[in-house]
């Protein structure tokens, strides 16, 4: 019968799918930790975490990068992270309100740089004309990434507003989910110029491909960045380890070649 | 290329099929052989998918399954865990999101059944179910594959309700859509443009099957 060969020989395709592609994965190594980082951290982060598991060779060090604010309300809604790393501080200790994170795991690493970012290309001299570079005339849109959940689009709007030319240009902003897609609508020239992370300018990639200004730290509130351990983890042994790593020499070396200033 | 997306993303694609061929097969009979005038309310729900941004239906499953509803406590009681952020919520999110692609194939085909062969079997004492397994879907099966391939085809570029349910999770809930957009944010551009001409390869293969059998047995 047709029927019966075609469909069930699709439908067995269909079942060996559905179990046999669990093989592809990886192998679980005997430990594993789940980090929800803000996109700043992207480079650091990666490097950070292959060091860790050079030196903890059971353990593995999971990532998921997005805005602060998003990762966030998904830990908020039972998303299964074990550590917290925020653009800010607020958002961590949102979470210990929320008895999401317990008080004593708070702890600071880095204070985020934003930065002006044009592509080289860019006829704007933006070391020369910092902030107002913004105001040029060849510039029509400009990335952020989004105050509403994002810390760096939060500093981005206070910087503009505090030199002065956020109401000239509020209608040219354009909107990143979080600071790495706001320095990809930059980098791919989609936008004219950014208002970005250091630490995202300084990636190879991207400091080959622009230039940048600064923002002094005294025009925006201070991007105190910390991280929480989660109180649902599973592995707060693992958790305090990779924690004790980033807070730890080896951690504010890479933090600080990676574009971020330490904390204190 | 990233294989643990790959790998998750055929997997999703395979259970959602698969659930949809057991739910999608008994709701596209009802509608075919019913005379309920109603019937069309339940078929506007069912093609709600094609028409509501994903964003609203990874809304309702935070809402309905996320810590804060009975419903989602239900689920996490049973399971050890909570439905969003998990492989099983991105199943269930996807029959959902899939659902019309799975049920109007099938119902076409079943309405297009001669009716006066229904009449044969019902007249030879055959009962409901028995005409429906024996009769009803084996002479419909073109239209079944056609549903099942392409509820298939269509788990497997589903992007905004996995972005909104799932959490970007490696090997859980980051599949491939998902690391493609990853990849572009972290400027990783071979790696995205390797990923999405796998995904582009293997979509334009699922189709032209689809349309291969659907010319191959009109003609036949």
């Amino acid at each position: 019968m047709r029927f019966s060969s075609v469909l069930l020989a699709f439908l067995t395709v269909l079942s060996l799918i559905s179990t046999n592609a669990r093989a592809q994965e990886p192998k679980t190594a005997t430990r594993e930790i789940l980090v929800a980082a803000a996109a700043d951290l992207k480079f650091a982060l990666d490097e950070m975490i292959g060091e860790f598991q050079k030196e903890h060779p059971y353990a593995k060090v999971s990532v998921t990068y997005g805005s602060s604010g998003n990762l966030f309300s998904q830990i908020d809604n039972g998303a299964p992270f074990d550590l917290f790393l925020s653009a800010d501080i607020d958002f961590p200790k949102k979470l210990i309100e929320r008895k999401k994170a317990a008080a004593d795991s708070l702890f600071p690493y880095a204070v985020g740089q934003l930065v002006v970012w044009v592509s080289k290309d860019s006829p704007v001299d933006v070391q020369k004309l910092e902030m107002h570079a913004l105001l040029d005339p060849s510039i029509h849109k400009i990335a952020i990434a989004n105050p509403e959940h994002a810390p760096y689009g939060r500093a981005a709007v206070a910087a503009m507003k505090n030199l002065g030319v956020y109401d000239q240009v509020a209608d040219k902003l354009v909107l990143g989910e979080n600071i790495a897609q706001a320095a990809q609508f930059v980098e791919s020239q989609a936008a004219d110029i950014g208002l970005i992370a250091l630490s995202l300018a300084v990636s190879p990639k991207m400091q080959a491909a622009g230039r940048y200004w600064e923002v002094p730290l005294d025009t925006c509130p201070r991007l105190d960045q910390a991280g929480v351990i989660l109180s649902a983890t599973k592995q707060p042994e693992l958790a305090r380890q990779f924690r004790e790593m980033i807070i730890g020499p080896q951690g504010r070396e890479t933090l600080r070649r990676h574009g971020f200033i330490m904390p204190r | 290329m990233d294989w643990v997306a790959i790998g998750l993303t055929l997997r999703l694609a395979g259970c959602t099929a698969l659930a949809l061929l057991f739910i999608g097969l008994p709701i596209s009979y009802w509608l075919a052989t019913t005379h309920w005038r109603g019937r069309i309310f339940v078929e506007a729900i069912v093609a709600l998918p094609l028409v509501l941004p994903p964003t609203v239906l990874g809304f309702y499953v935070l809402v309905a399954f996320g810590s804060r509803s009975a419903l989602g406590q239900a689920v996490a009681m049973l399971t050890g865990h909570l439905l969003p952020f998990s492989f099983g919520g991105l199943v269930v999110a996807s029959v959902m999101y899939s659902l019309p692609f799975a049920v109007q194939p099938f119902t076409v085909a079943f309405r297009s059944l001669d009716p006066t062969l229904l009449d044969v079997a019902r007249t030879f004492g055959a009962t409901r179910l028995q005409i429906f397994r024996h009769v009803a879907v084996p002479m419909s099966w073109h239209g079944i594959l056609a549903g099942i391939v392409l509820s298939f085809a269509h788990t497997l570029g589903e992007f905004g309700v996995v972005l909104m349910v799932g959490g970007s999770i490696p090997g859980v809930t980051r599949t491939l859509s998902i690391s493609i957009y990853d990849q572009v944010q972290s400027l990783n551009y071979a790696a995205a443009a390797a990923n999405s001409l796998f995904l582009l390869v293997v979509s334009f293969a699922i189709l032209s099957i689809v349309y291969l059998l659907q010319r191959h047995f009109r003609i036949a």
